[in-house]
């Protein structure tokens, strides 16, 4: 039963904002828009489109690393004195982009913004999946990734612990603690929904799969109880790991006494950028899954333009970031500061300096419009430029820093090879591959507490 | 609607919760076990030889160690002997066994006898028997009883705690320089004063901890 609205209603009820959701919507309409995904006989083509490139990028994805296995990390450009190349651009990359999903989820929750419910699901399977690419960067660059367990303390026969003073170490279980919380935190948001699957099921495989998932949910208010209490308890868990997971990745660089890279700038600088990317990529793959899938109703351009709003935020923080490098290399006064600041701004990589200034700083102020917040087409732009910019940020702070050592004798140029190339390629075939497979099996938005909003929305009418 | 799943997936559930932390950690533990047990380690497994020379039988005669591997105290490798010192005594004893067939052949035919090393270090360490056996470290501390070994096994598991724990503690193991090749020597109970004087009076540096730096064996 759909109740109609008029255009004069509706601004009066939602004011400027617009609904956050589709007014008209029931709570039975949630369900067969949302479960109704995953029920599909068949995939929309765009669905096998993207899966059939995605498994061509899985391809390169093995390819690269069994010549990498087989050759061993020389393949890579890496070479004195830029011995950190593509594999770390790429892990803090990736790593920065899952932040969104954490920050959706958990501050977001902790603050009650309701419009985070139509986004957060989505997102949580997106930072899985970005963390676990970012982990492979770190495990391959290793050179014997299958002795990756060296990185744990456990008494081992060689008598010898990790190096606790290595920000290397801290990043081990930074990203650790980070990919587990962030399962843990998806599939407890998941267990009521997939009871929901579960009986909306009509195939016994169906039932029984949904079923062992759904871990015997029956939707008590017992059940509610601990479900709302385990959420919040891992909300608050989840809430310092969007502060301090890239707060460590930054220290990565911040610890050693390299110019570019010692300040103490980086922790916050760094969290800003990551949840600045991830909401970025939030965007780039939100629109065009509610289009595909028809979920406009439920992720409205309410929610862009909010999302719009929080890139707008961190990307002002991020340009500020900027700035306050260019400024501290000149009032430090250190030759070796000034000199990398010169070098980066009119140095061999210039050119991917200024297109850095131009992708995150300059082009992101299109933001500060409503129109261009709520322009589809345009937003979806942005977000790739802001894509590109923040990986090119990674690329600059890296390689700026290192080819030009401080010993001009040592000094180099960096370029990643092919193998650079297809490795990176070959981690959005398994993003994209992975985030197939959710949208294929899993609700991809949370119905219940999308009902909740709904039903929340109609008591307020009848009031 | 029929229920999905029978009462006893109550019980299955549950119990699955346990036994997938004991089944992790019992893993855990498993693959610990294998990887220190002598069937991967090859510890105290005698190990067949072209061959069966006992170093038992020729140490008891009174052979010296230092009679076959003749470079031990000048080099990194002890030396493993050519076929041409066995035939120093065996050209006059034991000249028909049909033991020695393979060592008459190789000294007829001048090919070496492939002897099969029991204690093999990966390539990525460096050792050195020289300076070990000039600082007071004994033959027996590393290979075992040699003296009591009839066919040649390998005594300790080659693991790096076990190199480190003579390097941070050298004082546990080291002995007087003339019992270096002695294949029965036994510490005396105050291996620890003792120790330390020797470790003093041979310069062994521990003060620094060089011994225990990296480069010192992964050069």
């Amino acid at each position: 039963m759909k109740k109609e609205f008029t255009a004069a209603e509706h601004e009066e009820i939602f004011g400027q904002m617009g609904p956050m959701i589709d007014p008209s919507l029931t709570i039975e309409g949630v369900g067969d828009a949302v479960a109704g995904v995953p029920e599909r006989k068949t995939m929309p083509y765009q669905w096998f489109l993207v899966l059939g490139v995605a498994t061509m990028l899985l391809g390169f994805l093995g390819l690269s690393i069994t010549a990498l296995l087989i050759k061993g990390t020389g393949l890579w450009g890496l070479k004195i004195p830029v011995a950190w190349g593509f594999a770390i651009v790429n892990f803090v990359w990736w790593i920065g982009i899952g932040h969104a999903g954490t920050l959706i989820s958990a501050i977001l929750f902790l603050f009650k913004q309701d419009w985070r419910t139509s986004i957060n699901r989505f997102a949580e399977a997106m930072t899985l999946f970005a963390v676990a690419c970012a982990g492979m960067f770190p495990l391959l660059h290793l050179g014997r990734p299958w002795v990756f367990y060296w990185l744990f303390p456990y008494p081992n026969t060689m008598a010898v612990w990790p190096q606790f003073r290595s920000p290397l170490v801290w990043d081990v279980f930074a990203v650790s603690t980070y990919l587990t919380i962030s399962l843990l935190f998806w599939f407890t948001g998941l267990i009521p929904d997939l009871a929901t699957m579960r009986d909306r099921s009509k195939s016994r495989i169906g039932k029984v799969l949904y079923g062992i998932f759904a871990l015997g949910w029956r939707g008590s208010a017992r059940h509610w109880h601990r479900y709302e209490v385990a959420y919040l308890l891992l909300a608050g868990l989840s809430t310092p790991l969007v502060v301090s997971v890239h707060s460590v990745v930054s220290l990565d660089f911040a610890v050693s006494v390299l110019p570019g890279w010692h300040t103490t700038i980086f922790p916050p600088y760094f969290v800003a950028g990551a949840i600045y990317s991830g909401f970025a990529m939030v965007i780039t793959l939100v629109i065009p899954v509610r289009h595909i899938f028809g979920l406009k109703g439920l992720i409205t351009p309410r929610h862009l333009d909010n999302m719009a709003k929080i890139m707008l935020a961190t990307g002002l923080m991020v340009f500020y970031g900027y700035l306050t490098e260019a400024f501290f290399a000149w009032y430090s006064g250190n030759p070796y500061e000034m000199f990398m600041m010169q070098n980066r701004m009119g140095g061999p990589y210039a050119f991917q300096y200024w297109m850095l200034i131009l992708c995150n700083g300059l082009v992101p102020q299109l933001l500060w419009f409503k129109r261009v917040r709520r322009h589809v087409i345009v937003l979806f732009c942005i977000c790739i430029v802001v894509n590109i910019g923040m990986w090119l940020e990674r690329y600059i702070i890296v390689v700026t820093s290192l080819h030009r050592d401080f010993l001009p004798s040592s000094w180099d140029m960096y370029a990643g090879t092919r193998w650079d190339w297809m490795l990176y390629l070959g981690t959005f075939g398994f993003f994209f591959f992975a985030l197939m497979l959710f949208i294929r099996w899993v609700p991809m938005l949370p119905i219940f507490e999308v009902r909740e909003i709904v039903h929340a929305g109609h008591e307020e009418h009848e009031d | 609607m029929p229920q999905v799943f029978s009462p006893t997936a109550n019980t299955l559930s549950k119990v699955s919760l346990v036994l997938v932390v004991f089944l992790v950690a019992g893993g855990l533990c498993a693959l610990d076990l294998i990887h220190k047990s002598p069937y991967v380690r090859y510890t105290g497994v005698p190990r067949s030889q072209p061959v069966p020379f006992s170093h038992k039988h020729h140490t008891n005669m009174g052979i010296d160690c230092r009679y076959c591997h003749t470079s031990v105290e000048e080099s990194h490798f002890a030396n493993v002997p050519g076929t041409h010192v066995c035939m120093n005594c065996h050209n006059q004893l034991f000249t028909q066994a049909d033991l020695l067939a393979p060592v008459r052949e190789s000294w007829e035919t001048g090919i070496p006898i492939k002897w099969v090393r029991v204690n093999d270090l990966p390539d990525h360490v460096q050792f050195n028997h020289a300076i070990h056996v000039n600082k007071g470290i004994g033959c027996t501390t590393c290979h075992g009883p040699v003296g009591e070994m009839p066919l040649m096994w390998r005594h300790e598991p080659l693991f790096m705690k076990w190199c480190l724990e003579c390097h941070r503690e050298p004082e546990r193991f080291i002995r007087p320089r003339e019992e270096v090749f002695n294949p029965h020597y036994e510490p005396p109970r105050d291996q620890l004063t003792l120790g330390r004087q020797l470790v003093e009076e041979y310069q062994v540096p521990v003060s620094d901890h060089r011994l225990t730096d990296c480069w010192i064996c992964h050069r």
